[in-house]
């Protein structure tokens, strides 16, 4: 079945009973596409191969565009994403990887995902697997001095195969002046800023060559849209 | 005539012991935040991939655990223990146990190992955190012939294990078990010992007629081991730990939930921070777990 945006926002309309806007305002939804389209290698078929890419949702808040995705990709049954948020239903406000078929990691709590991220490459490093490891975060999520520990680490340890892509929609408080990209950069990354909703521009920056750097690419959502941000 | 014999700490033989599961099992993979990781120079140049310092960031550090234990490694965590448990206190629980992965955790430093060093470096609180958290096994080992069967034990597993290491020992080994040890019997009551203040649970109930318990495995509580002994003595529980006081109390109510019974704790004190240096001895003193005090405690306890 070929995946249209009309089928996501179909899928995503499950959840959130508003098709229209709910899935065009989310902020991350063309990340997420890309990288399950076009960009990892993970598929219902391979989820529990040790080679397969591994995609960490840290900013685990508004997980309805993930769930879409998912669902989208065949990990999760269309008809499973009418329960989301009821007791017993696999899928919650927070993905819970034991509970969500294709939910690598449990989050919610933001500044957790970077640092899990960094210990699966870790992980697959010792064991010479090159399988890349991507953790979507939000510029938010960016205040939490946690993720400053999992930067500066994976950048001193040349962790290549770990990229960070982080959601700009200008929701941290007091901001980042001078951009998230420059202290990426600062702390040995490779850092690219691209239009979050420009799906050949995240392609781009998401099948970069790896150069010994991890790599962070900074998804800008710049248009300000009606509903909110997922 | 008595041998002189030189012992180990307790941090040398979970040295050790590390070096040689590095060798043999490639599950395993050893994350310092600086503390201690001069150890581990010669065996880091062997295992690159495998004994990483992180620098001081323990926070990365427990997180770093669980993505490591999500690609199927054994995670052994060391630092000091107020830096291993209380700071990154909401890594163990979402970067560990909402995961639900395993990691062995080995902090040195206990409650006051050197009180000289303040506050900062006194975690009594420690054993407490884990029991808001399901799925932790806690070792308190009281010499350091006990730390090298828990160590290769927890390391073999997946579960999740907490590993309270001393420079305190007691002056002997007690033969490992999963549960109470009984050292002593007697009728007046039972007397418990969790790791290094047994030697003064000893001294104190010398003359008692107690039944005395020791354990280097405080979780999962031993509920039938109490209960036996409590069946053949009066139900007057003493429970001594080496960390914040009372921290067992609520496996006591539980394990004697249909049995009447008075219980006293003792550990560290609850209501101060008691901001004075000086040595362990001096802190044992205040809080009433050197053997004089606790003789007499258990003394009018038990009359």
């Amino acid at each position: 079945m070929q995946t249209t945006e009309e089928t996501l926002q179909s899928l995503f309309g499950r959840m959130t009973g508003d098709e229209k806007h709910g899935w065009a305002a989310a902020s991350t939804q063309s990340a997420l596409w890309v990288l399950y389209d076009r960009v990892l290698n993970v598929s219902p078929a391979n989820i529990d191969d040790p080679d397969r890419d591994r995609f960490y949702l840290s900013k685990g808040h508004g997980p309805m565009a993930y769930y879409a995705v998912l669902a989208a990709k065949g990990f999760i049954e269309p008809e499973t994403l009418n329960t989301w948020r009821e007791f017993g239903s696999p899928l919650g406000m927070h993905p819970d990887r034991t509970l969500a078929p294709g939910v690598e990691i449990s989050s919610g709590s933001l500044g957790h995902g970077l640092a899990l991220g960094v210990g699966t490459a870790l992980g697959l490093r010792a064991q010479g697997r090159r399988s890349r490891v991507v953790v979507l975060m939000g510029d938010g999520e960016f205040d939490e001095g946690s993720n400053h520990e999992a930067m500066a680490i994976a950048g001193r340890l040349g962790l290549d195969r770990v990229t960070a892509v982080v959601i700009d929609n200008s929701s941290a408080s007091h901001g980042w002046p001078g951009g998230i990209a420059r202290r990426f950069t600062m702390e040995g990354w490779q850092a690219t800023t691209v239009d979050g909703r420009d799906h050949d521009e995240l392609y781009q920056a998401l099948t970069l060559e790896p150069d010994g750097r991890p790599q962070a690419v900074v998804a800008e959502i710049r248009e300000t849209t009606q509903g909110g941000a997922a | 005539m008595t041998a002189q014999l030189t012992r180990k700490l307790m941090r040398t033989v979970f040295v050790d012991t590390m070096i040689e599961s590095l060798a043999t099992d490639s599950r395993v993979v050893l994350l310092t935040a600086d503390i201690s990781s001069w150890f581990f120079t010669a065996v880091r140049a062997e295992y690159p991939d495998r004994v990483i310092n992180l620098g001081i960031r323990e926070q990365a550090m427990i997180d770093i655990a669980g993505g490591l234990a999500l690609t199927g490694h054994r995670p052994v965590v060391h630092t000091y223990a107020p830096f291993l448990v209380e700071r990154p206190f909401e890594q163990l629980k979402i970067g560990l146990g909402h995961q639900d992965v395993g990691a062995v955790l080995v902090s040195v430093g206990a409650s006051y190992d050197d009180p000289s060093w303040g506050r900062t470096h006194q975690s009594p609180g420690d054993v407490a955190l884990f029991d808001t958290l399901p799925g932790w096994t806690v070792h308190v080992p009281g010499h350091e012939d006990e730390v090298e069967p828990l160590l290769r034990d927890a390391v073999s597993g997946d579960g999740r294990v907490y590993i309270r290491l001393s420079e305190r020992a007691n002056n002997e080994a007690v033969p490992g078990s999963d549960g109470f040890t009984v050292l002593r019997r007697g009728g007046a009551g039972v007397v418990i010992a969790v790791g290094p203040v047994l030697d003064q649970v000893l001294a104190a109930t010398a003359t008692a007629d107690a039944t005395v318990l020791y354990t280097a495995t405080i979780r999962p509580f031993d509920h039938a081991g109490l209960r036996a002994a409590v069946g053949s003595a009066r139900p007057n529980v003493v429970l001594v730990e080496p960390y914040l006081r009372g921290t067992s109390a609520y496996e006591v109510a539980e394990a004697l939930g249909d049995v009447p019974h008075r219980l006293r704790s003792y550990g560290v004190r609850r209501d101060q921070e008691t901001r004075v240096y000086g040595k362990a001895e001096d802190h044992d003193r205040l809080h009433g777990v050197d053997a004089a005090s606790l003789t007499e405690s258990i003394t009018s306890f038990f009359r």
